[in-house]
C-alpha cells in the first residue's frame, strides 16, 4: 500500500514511475525537456493559468460531459450497472482535446509559435489543428501513410482548419512511423517549436503532462458516480493503446484500491497470431519513444509494427506510468481482438444509438466478458474516449459493405 | 591502453585529427561490411563508428534511415555484430566503437552487453538516446570493463551541461554539429567553432565533431577546430549508389574515405 500511496506523487524528479519512464532522448532534446518542465511545475500552479484552462474547458470543450447510465446495455448483459463517461460530447469527439487545450495554453505562455503533433486515428491530430486554429499557431501533423488512406476523414478535418499535414512513408508508415517523424522534425526545430504529444508516453514530462490533463475525466467521473449512487464504482474500464483516456480516468481513483481498473489493450488477430498492439499483455521491457515501458519487440530489441484495426490503438509501446500499474497489480490489462471489438461497436450501436470509436469499441466488447460476471448492486464506469463518425469506412469495408 | 586513447596520443604527437567514418552494420550485409572495415584501415582510417540498425532510429535522416532498414531485412542482431568484430580483431587493431540506440542493449542486459563488448575487442560505445541523466548504470558497468562511453554534445547543450558530458565522456566527446539529425548538408554549420572553444574550456579530452560533413573540403574545414571528423551518410551515400555490386561498394568507399583523409591531413 505504501507504493500506492506513493503513486500520486508519481513520477519523481527523474520521471520515474516506479522503473519505468525516463528521459531516453538524444542530448539535442534533453534542454527542451528540461525548459518544458520547469515551465508545466511553474504554470499548473498559477492561478491565472488554471483560471483560463477552466474556462475553454467549459466553453470550448463543453465540459463537463455527462456520465450516462447505459440502461438497455445494462439490461442486456445482465448484470453490473453499466456507465458511460461521454468524452465522445467533446469538442471534437474525443478525449483528446482536455490535453491540446492545456498544452496549447503552455505553448503560448512558452512563447513558441510552432506546433508539431504525430496522429495515429487522426483524432489528436483533429485536436490539435483545432487549438492551434483557435490560438492562432503553426501547425503540422505527421501521420502514417497506411492512416492518412484509414482515416481521410480526419485528414481532411485537419487540413480545412489550416494544418499541414505530412504523410509518413517509412517503417509501417502508422502511429510508431509517425512518432519518429515527429521527434525528427523537433530534434530539427527545438528552438521554435512546441512538440504537443497526444498520448501518454514518451520522454518526461510528457507522460506527466498528459496525464494531468486527461485526468479531469475521473475527477469529473468520481463526482459524477456517487451523485448518481452514492458510493465509487466497482471497476472502471478504458481501453489503452498509448493510454492517455485510461490514465486520465484512471489516476484520480489510485487511492481508491475498492476500484478495480481494467486497461483495455488491441488483441488484433489474436495474441497468438503475433499481429496486435498488446504491449501490456503480451510485450516486454524496454526503451522505445524517450521512455521505459512495455513494448512489442523481436529479434533482440527491434521494435515490432503494431497492428490493430482501430488505428488509434496501432501502437507497440505503452505509458510508463500504465506499465507501473501493471507491475504493481494496480490495474490490470487484457485484450480484445479487431472482431470482438467490431461485436462491440455494433452492440453500442444498437442498444443506446450511441456509435463508438473503434478505440471504445475495444473497452464496450470487454463488458460482455466482466458485466455478466457481477452482480446488479454493482457499477461499472467506461470510459467512452470518442465517437465513431471517423471509423464508418473501416467497419463497412470490414463488414463487406460499399459505402 | 584502450585503442581509442592510444590513437589519439598518436594523433596528438603528430598534430593531427582522426579520420572517423560511420558505417551502419551489415548495410547491405556483414560480409560486406567487414571488408569495408578492412579497406578502410588500410587506407588510414583512424577509427570505425560501427552503427548498430535499429527500426526505430529517432536522431537519424533519409539516409541512415534507409541504410538500417536494408541492415534489418536481414535480421541481423547485435550479437552477430559483436562476432563480427571478433572475426574482425583477428586482422586488424583499427579502434571500434559501437554506435547504437539504447533498447538492444538493454534487450541483452546492459552488464552482458559490456561483458561481450569487451571480450571482442569493442573499444567504446556511442549511444545517441542515453542523455547523461540516464547513463549511470552503463557508465559503471562500461568502467569496469575497460569499455569507453562517448556522450554526445548538441548545440543546444547549454554551457553547464557541456561541462557534465565532458566530464562523463571518456575516449572522446562527439560534438553535433548541427541542430538536426544525421545526413549530408551543403554547408558546414557555423555552430561548430563557438561549440569546440566551449568545450576546450573545460576538457582536455579529445573533441569529435559529426553530423552534415559531406565532402573532403568539408572535412578539411572541421579538422582545423577538431580531434577528429565523424562521416556516415555521405558514406553510406556511396554504398546506395553501388547496391548490388559489392565490389564497387567497397571499391569506391575506400576511394571516398582516400580522399576525405587527403582533406582532414590537409
Amino acid at each position: 500500500m505504501e507504493q500506492l500511496q506513493s503513486s500520486v506523487l508519481m513520477p519523481d524528479a527523474t520521471g520515474r514511475f516506479g522503473e519505468f519512464g525516463g528521459r531516453f532522448v538524444p542530448e539535442t532534446l534533453m534542454p527542451a525537456l528540461l525548459e518544458l518542465e520547469e515551465a508545466y511545475n511553474h504554470f499548473k500552479n498559477d492561478p491565472d493559468f488554471q483560471a483560463e484552462l477552466k474556462h475553454y474547458l467549459r466553453e470550448y470543450v463543453g465540459r463537463p460531459n455527462p456520465l450516462y447510465f447505459a440502461e438497455r446495455l445494462t439490461a442486456e448483459l445482465g448484470g453490473a450497472q453499466i456507465y458511460l463517461k461521454r468524452e465522445d460530447l467533446n469538442h471534437t469527439g474525443a478525449h483528446k482535446i482536455n490535453n491540446t487545450i492545456g498544452q496549447i495554453l503552455l505553448a503560448k505562455r512558452m512563447g513558441k509559435k510552432r506546433i508539431i503533433a504525430e496522429t495515429g486515428a487522426g483524432q489528436h491530430g483533429v485536436a490539435t489543428a483545432t487549438v492551434c486554429a483557435k490560438f492562432d499557431f503553426e501547425c503540422e501533423i505527421f501521420m502514417g501513410e497506411e492512416d492518412v488512406r484509414r482515416q481521410s476523414l480526419n485528414v481532411f478535418r485537419m487540413r480545412l482548419m489550416g494544418a499541414k499535414v505530412t504523410p509518413i512513408t517509412s517503417g509501417s508508415r502508422t502511429l510508431k512511423d509517425a512518432v519518429n517523424a515527429t521527434f525528427r522534425d523537433w530534434v530539427t526545430n527545438v528552438r521554435t517549436t512546441y512538440l504537443l504529444i497526444g498520448s501518454a508516453v514518451g520522454a518526461h514530462p510528457y507522460p506527466m503532462i498528459v496525464r494531468d490533463f486527461q485526468s479531469i475525466i475521473g475527477q469529473e467521473t468520481k463526482q459524477q458516480i456517487q451523485e448518481q449512487t452514492a458510493k465509487l464504482p466497482d471497476l472502471v474500464v478504458a481501453c489503452v493503446g498509448g493510454g492517455s483516456n485510461s490514465i486520465g480516468m484512471f489516476y484520480p481513483f489510485c487511492q481508491d484500491i475498492e476500484v478495480s481498473l481494467i486497461g483495455v489493450e488491441a488483441g488484433g488477430k489474436g495474441i497468438l497470431s503475433g499481429e496486435h498492439s498488446a504491449s501490456l499483455s503480451a510485450g516486454s521491457v524496454g526503451v522505445f519513444h524517450g521512455a521505459k515501458c512495455h513494448l512489442l519487440q523481436e529479434n533482440e530489441g527491434q521494435v515490432t509494427p503494431a497492428h490493430s484495426i482501430s488505428a488509434g490503438l496501432d501502437y507497440p509501446g505503452v505509458g510508463p506510468e500504465h506499465s507501473f500499474y501493471q507491475e504493481s497489480g494496480r490495474a490490470k490489462y487484457v485484450s480484445i481482438t479487431d472482431h470482438e471489438a467490431l461485436e462491440g461497436f455494433q452492440r453500442l450501436a444498437e442498444l443506446e444509438g450511441i456509435i463508438p470509436a473503434l478505440e471504445t469499441a475495444h473497452a464496450i466488447a470487454y463488458l460482455s466478458k466482466v458485466a455478466p460476471q457481477m452482480s446488479s448492486d454493482q457499477t461499472i464506469v467506461l470510459c467512452l474516449s470518442g465517437r465513431g463518425d471517423k471509423d464508418v469506412y473501416t467497419v463497412a469495408d470490414a463488414s463487406g459493405v460499399r459505402i | 591502453m584502450n585503442r581509442i586513447d592510444a590513437k589519439f596520443q598518436s594523433l596528438r604527437q603528430k598534430q593531427e585529427s582522426a579520420f572517423i567514418p560511420y558505417l551502419c552494420g551489415a548495410d547491405p550485409n556483414l560480409e560486406v561490411t567487414r571488408q569495408l572495415i578492412l579497406a578502410l584501415d588500410q587506407v588510414g582510417t583512424d577509427i570505425i563508428e560501427l552503427g548498430v540498425p535499429f527500426s526505430d532510429p529517432i536522431a537519424d535522416g533519409p539516409t541512415i534511415q534507409k541504410a538500417s532498414e536494408r541492415a534489418l531485412e536481414s535480421k541481423v542482431t547485435l550479437n552477430q555484430l559483436l562476432d563480427l568484430v571478433t572475426e574482425l580483431r583477428r586482422e586488424t587493431e583499427i579502434p571500434i566503437v559501437l554506435m547504437g540506440y539504447y533498447n538492444p542493449i538493454f534487450f541483452m542486459g546492459t552488464e552482458r552487453f559490456f561483458i561481450k563488448a569487451k571480450s571482442v575487442g569493442v573499444d567504446g560505445v556511442i549511444i545517441p538516446d542515453l542523455p547523461i541523466e540516464e547513463s549511470t548504470q552503463v557508465l559503471e558497468m562500461a568502467q569496469s570493463h575497460d569499455v569507453k562511453v562517448i556522450f554526445l554534445v548538441a548545440p543546444t547543450s547549454t554551457p553547464e551541461r557541456m561541462k557534465k558530458i565532458a566530464e562523463a565522456s571518456t575516449g572522446f566527446i562527439y560534438c553535433v554539429s548541427v541542430t538536426g539529425v544525421t545526413g549530408a548538408r551543403q554547408h558546414v554549420s557555423t555552430e561548430i567553432a563557438p561549440m569546440v572553444t566551449e568545450l576546450r574550456k573545460h576538457t582536455e579530452k579529445p573533441i569529435c565533431v559529426g553530423f552534415g560533413i559531406s565532402n573532403p573540403g568539408q572535412a578539411e574545414s572541421v579538422a582545423k577546430v577538431a580531434d577528429g571528423v565523424v562521416i556516415g551518410s555521405a558514406i553510406i551515400d556511396r554504398i546506395e549508389a553501388n547496391l548490388g555490386d559489392e565490389t564497387a561498394i567497397v571499391q569506391s568507399v575506400a576511394q571516398f574515405a582516400t580522399d576525405l583523409i587527403q582533406g582532414i591531413r590537409g
